[in-house]
């Protein structure tokens, strides 16, 4: 039996449960040194002068570096470049790595302070003398778009960093001229702090003997930061520029960036010669990493007499914060533009985005990345339309769908849609929720005092972001395709290097179900390495649920490379023509015939070439093979959310949340539904709890657990998780990713329930998220 | 200062600064490194380890308050090369992914189950409160312990 | 952190000359649950720590004629486990199995809470609310007359709060509405019907834990919820942050009283 589709144990867990995984704070290196950087505490402020002598005398301190020290090199780069309207660049401001005459956010990084212990570092820290001269600040969207708003960059005019636009103006406009109906709804779609349980983390060390650098990072893709770092940042040729991502404590996006951090650490460790450690404390994570989300915008359907979408324009304005992360621009536009068709077929479609510049912590791709904010402002448009046409929300839906006869389809926002089948999930969705029987159960909590409703998201996302060729056009300054190496050792076990990294997705067990059945060997004979740059050819690393619909595939190529040189071998030994040879379940077999090698047996073969065909073959068994998808894949699905509120205290209870999603073929079904209930937790937590607060004058008022909520175990139910398959069509897994559908399908689910439950009260919208003081203030201005 | 600690049965004395923390402890003089620091305001709980065999966050105690006492880390669960139940269980019922709160969880539940041999979910998740995991929903660590449970059940 | 001396007296007389040799720039450490992320954060520096944890005889729980006496050693988890506070005042190790989370529970004690005096913390309702006296090394005091103001207790600087005195309760509940992210209260209501009248404090929602002596006239002769429902509290003196305004704190007063109420009932 193969392993695919099965729920195999995951190989990595064993380290992880044992204490021995390999975190990059768990990385001693000797005669190390520790890090601590002092940080703005203003949002704006001119810095006029620095005084480390105080601090230099203090107990320990090695060293201390402002940005003066860092002249002549490079600045964080951005890795995506939007441009306007009108074919202009986006403005693009410099980003030093160590504020020089400006700082411009709380948290800014302002010097390091490097000392023999990370209590003397903190210490010291406390003694460096910065002049701050406070300026005006903006710290909302709002704020900075305001007549006469102070600048955060001089030369961003109005502090704007693009105005961008897709689709076509003027079939929206001749849509709505036509149209029987008009909905329209002004939606926030509030920041978050992503909050990976493990801070970020760095360790550097340069070894003078051999000029090599090594830097252990807490990286969702080292070869990015390798590539970044080295050639844009500090002019280190690759070959001698190792970036190693160890075990990562969870990165739901934050930690695909360069940060200011990292490359001042390495900076300080070549120039001290000696490692530099440094390890963010949580209220650093809070101030620096980046955040996601935070998005205003107004959305306006256009729909006939009968219901039908006729066309939809989108005017949203995104916070990038105070500089541009790496992917920053890509996220308000190619990431969130691109999926307002979600599964309706609506003809006409124009978004226009506005990306302005806060003196806030930088913005970027947090767990689904612009999809959830145009999901979300989709699924309550569509929630909208329904009630304010008097139809009701499933048949709504149902009517504007696209059918799966449709597909390949095109969208009018760039994207071509290879499969699906939106009808089939939402059905299951209804079925595995008792849809039907919802009223029961509303009169039944009514008894109990509580308001219980039903909420729905029919959805879609864009996954594995590719090709390379069409990603360069929309302004990515790197590749998107994926890289993997198959060596295969002399008795026919197997190590597989992947350019993905794995930190918490489980690939170690995932990708070698795929080898293993592909080569018929034992899955306990195929290990995963991921995460050194000095081990895989090249990686992009893990991020838009990519790793197994780009990297997956990338492994399949190398192995049927493998397979096909293991036939020329084996054509050899078995005195046939290679053409003749056919493999499966292990066996390099004879057409027609019971002669055969085994895997294994083509493998020593090649590694103990005597009887070989020399003149064809190279000896050896490894593969190396890149994999540039042909499109972006395309899972969805339905996501219902069922809860009560208790009208008095405006607290929600989460009863039920049960999805029915496609995510394509599925290699490890254990693996896969944990990557939903992780994402619904993270979805949820948008929808009820978690939201990040600036105050005017940019001051963090959400700075630590005690007052940013994370989801608990009490504040969740058990899930009830649904598949609907439709296997991706071009590429060689069928799959078409799992990470973030949780994340995208379910806020807008959870808030359509909470306004179901509220409407009953005249409610009609409420802001996420939907904390009982919200639900309580809407229930009260409703009844006036 | 000098203190005496039985780390995972052995009896370990040094010398500590007073500030010194117990996961400081743990993690730097002993290199016990699986037990992790998630937050500055002790509510994560990936810092749990157990003291006297009762659950405590490690950010939140000093070395200098564990002299003379006994602590338990993940690294002292598997024993002769078996999992703990309660880690076999995680690995069973997938209750961890990126691993990082994984060694808080389990020594808090191992406590969970110390004080409540049979809890029913409620009371699971309310026991979590102390433990924050980003990745699983809580959804397979609630399993996880359920799976425990009913297996250690009489045992 | 900054570093300080530390000390592990053996009895109260030692801690006591512990405390004033460190010129009232000393702090005693009970459980350190509040203390200890406090010295992470820098809130505060002492210059020396005075350990109780080597000192017999605060954490007992008896039974002392109408009272019941908690050790200010007692952690939360030994008040909520404990069947003498189980069979007295059930509310009280209610209240305590829901303090902070089961670490902190295993760590935190009565005494610390109490002397720390957060305005959010659950201690202090219920020693206001049930009428409560403080024990210390030198006096006792009234538990009206001891948490006078943020974190403010009249506790002087070589003073060690040794125990908390219980009056038994005829009926008593705590009803609280938690924050979402640190799990303190916003607003904790704690009603009890004792020999001494009837009681209603509020903790979580103002500078300090205070009472609503209109809610408890009104209880005195009728204790129902019914008999306070329309007694609203102003919210002008009530705190206000991110998660909860005042106004809104003020609502939870009302509601959070009542079901305290309901449930003091059964």
């Amino acid at each position: 039996m193969g392993s695919i589709g099965q729920p195999l144990k995951r190989k990595e867990d064993h380290r992880f449960l044992t204490g021995r995984g390999k975190y990059t704070d768990d990385i001693v290196r000797p005669n190390q040194a520790y890090a601590y950087f002092v940080r703005s505490p203003y949002a704006h402020a001119k810095i006029n002068g620095i005084d480390k002598a105080e601090a230099e005398k203090a107990d320990g301190v090695v060293a201390i570096f402002t940005g003066a020290d860092l002249e002549g090199i490079g600045g964080v780069p951005c890795g995506w470049q939007i441009h306007n309207k009108d074919g202009t660049p986006m403005a693009e401001p410099p980003h030093p790595a160590l504020c020089t005459d400006k700082a411009l956010f709380v948290g800014d990084e302002v010097a390091i302070v490097i000392a023999e212990t990370k209590a003397q570092a903190k210490a010291a820290a406390q003694l460096v003398m910065v002049d701050y001269e406070p300026l005006p600040a903006v710290s909302s969207i709002k704020a900075a778009i305001a007549e006469g708003a102070p600048l955060v960059h001089a030369d961003a005019a109005n502090n704007r960093c693009f105005d961008w636009h897709l689709g076509e103006k003027d079939p929206v406009d001749a849509a709505f001229a036509k149209a029987d109906h008009v909905v329209e709804m002004d939606v926030v779609n509030n920041r978050l702090v992503p909050n990976a349980m493990e801070p970020r983390s760095a360790i550097c060390e340069y070894d003078p003997s051999s000029d090599m650098t090594t830097l252990w990072t807490t990286s969702q893709n080292p070869h990015l930061i390798r590539l970044l770092l080295g050639a844009f940042v500090l002019q280190i040729p690759e070959h001698k520029l190792r970036v190693i991502a160890p075990d990562v404590g969870g990165g739901f996006g934050s930690k695909i960036y360069l940060y200011a951090e990292e490359t001042v650490v390495t900076w300080a460790a070549r120039k001290l010669a000696r490692p530099v450690k440094w390890t963010a404390e949580r209220t650093e994570s809070f101030q620096a990493d980046a955040h996601g989300r935070d998005q205003i915008g107004h959305a306006r359907l256009a729909l006939d007499k009968d219901g039908n979408f006729l066309g939809l324009h989108i005017k949203n304005k995104a916070n990038m914060g105070a500089y541009l992360s790496t992917f920053a621009p890509a996220v308000p536009t190619y990431l969130h533009g691109t999926l307002f068709a979600g599964v309706y077929k609506t003809p006409a479609i124009y978004v226009e985005v506005e990306a302005v510049f806060t003196n806030t912590a930088p913005v970027d791709a947090y767990r689904g990345a612009g999809r959830p904010e145009a999901t979300y402002q989709l699924e309550r448009l569509v929630d909208k339309a329904a009630a304010q046409l008097g139809m009701d929300k499933i048949e709504l839906r149902r009517k504007n769908m696209i059918p799966k006869e449709a597909f390949p389809y095109q969208t009018p926002v760039a994207l071509q849609y290879d499969t699906g089948d939106f009808i089939a999930c939402l059905d299951l969705g209804l079925k595995s929720a008792d849809w039907d029987g919802f009223e029961a159960r509303r009169e039944e909590a009514k008894k109990r005092g509580k308001l219980r409703g039903i909420g729905i998201s029919t959805y879609l996302e864009a996954c594995g972001i590719a090709p390379s060729a069409l990603v360069g056009q929309l302004g990515a300054r790197a590749g998107l395709y994926e890289s993997a190496t198959i060596r295969v050792h002399p008795t026919g076990s197997v190590t597989v290097f992947t350019g993905t990294h794995s930190h918490g997705q489980g690939h170690e067990t995932a990708f070698a179900q795929i080898v293993a059945d592909h080569f018929g060997v034992d899955f306990e004979a195929v290990d995963i390495q991921h995460g050194d740059t000095s081990q895989t050819a090249f990686g992009m690393g893990t991020y838009g649920s990519r790793s197994l619909a780009v990297g997956g595939s990338a492994i399949v190529k190398a192995a049927d490379k493998v397979v096909a040189k293991g036939k020329k071998i084996a054509a050899h030994l078995l005195e046939a023509s290679e053409a003749d040879i056919e493999f499966e379940d292990g066996k390099f077999t004879v057409k027609g015939t019971d002669r055969s090698k085994t895997f294994g047996e083509v493998a020593l073969t090649a590694y103990v070439p005597h009887n070989y065909p020399i003149e064809e073959v190279e000896p050896g068994l490894e593969e190396t093979a890149f994999y540039d998808p042909k499109n972006f894949t395309y899972p969805g699905g339905c996501h219902i959310c069922e809860l009560e509120v208790d009208p008095e205290t405006g607290m929600i209870e989460v009863c039920n949340i049960t999805v029915a999603d496609d995510v394509g073929r599925v290699i490890n079904p254990m693996i896969v539904e944990g990557q939903i209930h992780g994402g619904v937790a993270q979805g949820v937590g948008q929808a009820l709890y978690e939201g990040c607060i600036y105050d005017d004058d940019g001051q963090l008022l959400t700075g630590s657990y005690m007052n940013y909520t994370m989801p608990r175990a009490a504040d969740l139910p058990m899930m009830t998780v649904g598949n609907h398959v439709t296997p991706c069509t071009h590429n060689p897994v069928g799959a078409k990713g799992v990470g973030e559908v949780g994340s995208i399908g379910v806020t807008p689910a959870v808030i359509n329930a909470v306004v179901d439950a509220l409407s009953p009260l005249g409610v009609k919208d409420i802001e996420m998220p939907a904390t009982p003081q919200r639900v309580w203030a809407a229930i009260r201005a409703a009844q006036g | 200062m000098q203190v005496t600690i039985t780390v995972n049965n052995r009896s370990i004395t040094r010398d500590v600064e007073a500030r010194t923390l117990l996961v400081d402890f743990i993690r730097g003089e002993l290199a016990l490194t699986g037990t992790h620091v998630g937050c500055d305001t002790s509510q994560c709980g990936a810092c749990t380890v157990l003291v006297d065999g009762k659950s405590i966050k490690s950010c939140t105690m000093l070395a200098v308050e564990a002299d003379g006492h006994e602590v338990s880390t993940i690294e002292s669960l598997e024993k002769n090369g078996e999992l703990h139940p309660m880690q076999a269980a995680f690995r069973e019922c997938h209750g961890l992914q990126c691993g990082f709160c994984t060694p808080g969880m389990v020594m808090s539940t191992v406590d969970l189950l110390q004080n409540n041999a049979n809890p029913s979910e409620p009371e699971i998740r309310e026991w979590l409160e102390g433990n924050i995991c980003r990745c699983t929903g809580y959804h397979n660590i609630v399993k996880a312990v359920q799976h425990c449970a009913s297996g250690t059940k009489g045992a | 952190m900054q570093n300080f001396e530390f000390h592990r007296p053996k009895t109260i007389a030692e801690a006591v000359a512990a405390l004033k040799s460190s010129d009232g720039d000393g702090k005693l450490l009970a459980g350190g649950q509040s203390l200890i992320p406090v010295l992470k954060h820098e809130l505060a520096m002492p210059s020396a720590l005075i350990s109780l944890a080597d000192i017999g005889g605060l954490d007992e729980i008896r039974l002392d004629g109408d009272n019941l006496a908690i050790g200010a050693k007692c952690t939360h988890a030994q008040v909520a486990s404990s069947d003498v506070v189980k069979n007295t005042i059930g509310a009280l190790a209610k209240l305590a199995g829901h303090i902070g989370d089961p670490q902190v529970r295993n760590r935190g004690t009565l005494g610390g809470s109490v002397a720390h005096a957060d305005p959010a913390a659950d201690y202090p309702a219920a020693v206001l609310g049930l009428g409560a006296t403080i024990k210390t090394d030198r006096r006792a005091i009234a538990a009206d007359d001891f948490f006078t103001g943020f974190f403010e207790t009249p506790l002087e600087s070589d003073e060690i709060v040794t125990a908390v005195l219980f009056p038994k309760a005829e009926k008593a509940a705590y009803a609280k509405f938690a924050s979402p992210a640190s799990k303190y209260a916003i607003v904790g209501v704690f009603v009890a019907k004792t020999g001494g009248g009837v009681r209603v404090a509020v903790t979580g929602a103002g500078p300090k834990v205070f009472r609503v002596t209109e809610m408890e006239t009104a209880l005195a002769s009728n204790f129902s919820s019914d008999a306070i429902k329309d007694i609203a509290v102003s919210a002008d003196d009530l705190n206000s942050d991110v998660e909860a305004g005042a106004e809104y704190r003020a609502h939870l007063v009302g509601v959070m009283a009542r079901r305290a109420v309901d449930a003091a009932n059964g």
